[in-house]
């Protein structure tokens, strides 16, 4: 075989390869989507579940999704924030950064039902606050942790060195130069990655069953004291959320619309995890341009 | 070939032999009032010496600049004046300011570098608008009306030879300003702080012509209110604009004195070499 | 001394506040550094007690065939805990998924870089983004639902098994080997590129010869990272892999993996009894397992850096 026929055909295969791979990913949401969509309606995103009979929804679950996600993000910025600002800023090449840095890579790539059973342990069994959404906020914080502080610290190291040298020149210290020139200019790009790992935090569910739980209890949309056993906004009750859901019923579900309730929960789950990584470049584009301009 | 060869040496040759290695012109504090001075001056990168026996004093309301092929440890040197390489050198030596070295863990270095302003080559606005990047240094240290602030921002605007320019877009963001201007308002920003002494890493290199010409005629205003020192590579620049002129090689100075002394007769070989553009 | 100079002397506020946001940004750094630490001293203090508590051996826990820890075996008054059908079962759908998933990965990224550079990354970029972010769950649910039946409709099994727990990883992981590998082949100088084609190479002879030769340490640490999310993925594989502790005997027969017992199994047993132990034992074996990815990721930058 000659080396043009050999390239004829490499390409091909190439091609060929690529496109199975756009196929898979179109079948798949077509999939989803048409199967799901068709099943969604008010009354399916509002309505409690039912676990014997057809009809259920999914109201509760995906409430705690976006409670057990706002307060995951609210812990875990702060931190991640800190952590990358030293880690970028101040930190000196020496051993200390060498073994954190190592430590976070490592806690990165930790399996994030590792990071849950962790969560289960320490929070739900030692410091007993059961299965609850303060516990679930707090495993996926540390499965969050990890890569928010790495895409927080690419955002500030994008901001170039000039922009610490002006400040500094100025007679501002580096945490000041940090907080209003380093900062504010990395606001579209961080943003971008915040939103981004929102997406990976809504979908999350091996970290949450054995943290926030695999119940749903019937919460009372009227109240909203947090104290209260049935608000929704009570951190200790337990919290299944949209993706806990969908493994839950698909491996020991009997309701008789397990495919439909399945199919509409997973479209859910797929459009906002969707809307957050479109929203994440859009948000962070707008910012940009707000910056520069205006 | 006889050996009669070496009575006939050329003028140039017999001149070279006879002058100094170095000459650092020594000011009388009678006569001149010295706004700063280095004694000793020695910058090591890591185990790497990039200068040493840095002594040059500097006067007030005078125009320095420090010239020198790359490498040459001017850069080192100017940067070394209100300690910009702390973070990546060690600094040995004396930096005399007010009375008091500064060059000491004694010395708080965000408050002396509020007195020792610098600016960079290349341009460095913050991503704000053009008023804010004037203010801010001040507003994050202190507590200013709206009128004084204002006032500010045209005073160091109109000193850095900005303001009708950009009077009427103070708003807009400093990122949207062309080189020169931009370059402009850094000098502007570093005005708004009222130093004494203002650091200026060859401003105008990265700048077209006109620009580069824009700003040395803010320098010349600027030198009635301020001592500055100024590292550039061009000797005509050199020339134009500065009282003083100190010459670096190798990471030493090897020539100090008035600017008009270094460029007619200069005293040691090396620098007639480097100002007729013999290497650099 | 005047003012200015008296100044200089003293703590000015901006010190004062780098070193409180020093101190801060510190304290937020070494939390992070202390997590990693109790995860590693809680699941590792858990899960040796199988052998220190309850005096299980080594050997029998990791080469054993039988795993059913509440029925203790009359010969040797030891339960059932041989962990090795889960070892096993992980081992196998992991490296089946790497070995289906380089390829395409490979062909991807080259499509992407090589052949269609301009169109290929306009279309395969936003298809790769949109693979990382579906959800496991969603994955695991389309193979419940498509893969499993198919499965079940080409052989004679249930459709659970190995097989369709590779097919599911194989797509979870694809994205990542593939956006890994084209980080990889960008970061090719473009000088090897056009010596390669001035000397008269075709394309694939370039790609082949040159770029993928270039890549290869790279393309190895996209596939170690890989493997690592396939080791540790739990819910989509233990929706698929039909959950049953025994030792493979083949791709279409039920089996497990550690993260599908662990996920079925730590709600279903008391804290501190054997049956919960040996369960920390197999999440200590993927604690270590995802260390060992990471050496084997840091050993092969340094070999690529001594190059």
């Amino acid at each position: 075989m000659n080396a043009k026929t050999a390239d004829k055909i490499a390409t091909g295969v190439i091609y060929a390869i690529s496109s199975i791979v756009a196929l898979i990913l179109f079948a798949m949401l077509g999939f989803i989507l048409v199967r799901g969509v068709p099943h969604l309606s008010w009354h399916f995103l509002t309505s409690p579940a039912r676990a014997f009979e057809a009809g259920g929804g999914i109201g509760i679950q995906l409430f705690n999704s976006f409670y057990l996600l706002i307060l995951a993000m609210l812990i875990s910025f702060p931190i991640a924030l800190g952590a990358a600002i030293y880690l970028n800023e101040y930190a000196q090449k020496n051993r200390f950064t060498a073994i954190i840095r190592t430590a976070i890579e490592i806690l990165s790539s930790l399996p994030s039902v590792v990071v849950g059973l962790f969560g289960f342990l320490l929070f739900v069994v030692q410091f007993k606050l059961g299965f609850s959404i303060l516990s679930g906020a707090i495993a996926l914080t540390l499965f969050n942790l990890p890569l928010l502080t790495r895409s927080i610290e690419t955002s500030l190291a994008q901001i170039p060195d000039l922009q610490r040298e002006a400040g500094a020149a100025l007679g501002l210290s580096r945490w000041e130069t940090v907080l209003h020139v380093i900062l504010p200019a990395a606001v579209p790009s961080i943003v971008t990655g915040v939103v981004l790992s929102a997406g990976r935090v809504f979908g999350e569910a091996a970290a949450l069953i054995y943290t926030a739980g695999q119940s749903a209890p019937a919460l009372n949309f009227a109240d909203w004291n947090p104290f209260n056993i049935s608000s929704p906004l009570n951190p200790m009750r337990p919290a299944e959320t949209l993706a806990v859901h969908i493994w839950k019923i698909n491996s020991e579900g009997i309701m008789p619309d397990l495919n439909a309730v399945s199919a509409g929960a997973s479209a859910v789950l797929i459009i906002v995890v969707l809307l957050f990584n479109f929203s994440a470049r859009k948000l962070g584009m707008k910012l940009y341009k707000k910056l520069t301009s205006a | 070939m006889t050996n009669s060869n070496t009575d006939l040496k050329p003028a140039s040759e017999f001149i070279r032999e006879n002058a100094p290695e170095r000459f650092i012109y020594n000011m009388d504090p009678e006569k001149h009032e010295i706004a700063l001075s280095t004694h000793d001056l020695q910058v090591f990168y890591g185990d790497n010496l990039a200068l040493s026996e840095g002594d040059l004093q500097f006067e007030r309301y005078k125009i320095t600049s420090l010239v020198g092929a790359s490498g040459s440890g001017k850069s080192t040197f100017l940067r070394s004046l209100n300690r910009m390489n702390d973070d990546v050198a060690t600094v040995k030596g004396k930096i005399m300011y007010r009375g008091v070295d500064i060059n000491t863990k004694k010395i708080d270095v965000y408050e002396m570098r509020r007195h020792i302003g610098m600016v960079f080559q290349r341009p460095n606005p913050f991503a704000k608008s053009i008023y804010d990047n004037i203010t801010f240094a001040l507003t994050s240290r202190g507590n200013y009306t709206k009128e004084q602030l204002d006032e500010v921002v045209e005073t160091s605007l109109k000193q850095a030879a900005l303001w009708d320019q950009v009077k009427d877009e103070l708003d807009k963001s400093a990122l949207a300003l062309s080189g020169g201007q931009a370059q402009r308002l850094v000098i502007a920003r570093a005005l708004a702080l009222k130093p004494d002494i203002l650091l200026l890493d060859e401003p105008s290199s990265a700048l077209d012509p006109i620009s580069s010409a824009q700003v040395e005629d803010t320098l010349l205003k600027l030198k009635d209110q301020y001592t500055i020192i100024i590292v550039t590579h061009n000797m005509q620049q050199a020339a134009r604009i500065s009282d003083y002129t100190a010459f670096f090689h190798m990471g030493k100075i090897v020539e100090y004195d008035l600017t008009r002394k270094i460029f007619t007769r200069p005293k040691v070989a090396l620098t007639n070499d480097y100002i007729s553009g013999n290497f650099g | 001394m005047d003012n200015i100079t008296k100044k200089l002397m003293q703590r000015s506020e901006s010190t004062r506040k780098d070193t409180f946001g020093r101190v801060v940004s510190l304290t937020a750094l070494i939390l992070i550094g202390v997590v990693v630490v109790a995860i590693f001293a809680f699941v590792l203090s858990r899960g040796l007690s199988t052998f220190f508590k309850d005096g299980v051996n080594v050997k029998d826990f990791l080469f054993g065939t039988t795993w059913n820890p509440s029925v203790t075996n009359p010969a040797t008054k030891q339960p059932y805990v041989g962990a090795l059908p889960m070892i096993i079962g992980s081992f196998l759908v992991t490296f089946l998924a790497a070995i289906v998933a380089t390829p395409f990965a490979i062909g991807t990224a080259l499509f992407m870089t090589e052949i269609a550079q301009k169109r290929g990354a306009k279309i395969m970029q936003p298809i790769i983004e949109l693979l990382v972010g579906i959800p496991s769950v969603v994955y695991g649910f389309i193979g419940l639902t498509v893969v499993v039946p198919f499965i079940r409709t080409i052989t004679s099994g249930s459709g659970f098994g190995i097989l369709s727990g590779t097919i599911v990883l194989f797509v979870m992981i694809l994205p990542t080997i593939t956006s890994m590998t084209v980080d990889t082949l960008k970061s090719v100088p473009r000088y090897y590129r056009e010596s390669a084609l001035a000397i008269g190479a075709t394309r694939w002879q370039m790609i082949y010869k040159v770029i993928l030769r270039a890549a290869t340490p790279g393309i190895m640490t996209a596939i170690v990272f890989g493997m690592a999310r396939a080791f540790g993925e739990a819910l989509a594989v233990q929706m698929v892999i039909g959950n049953a502790a025994l030792m493979p005997t083949g791709l279409t027969t039920p089996a497990s993996t550690l993260t599908s017992v662990l996920t079925m199994g730590i709600g279903n047993t008391v804290m501190g009894s054997l049956q919960n132990d040996v369960l920390w034992t197999l999440a200590m074996i993927l604690l270590l397992m995802s260390l060992v990815f990471n050496l084997i990721v840091r050993a092969i930058g340094r070999r690529g850096a001594m190059k």
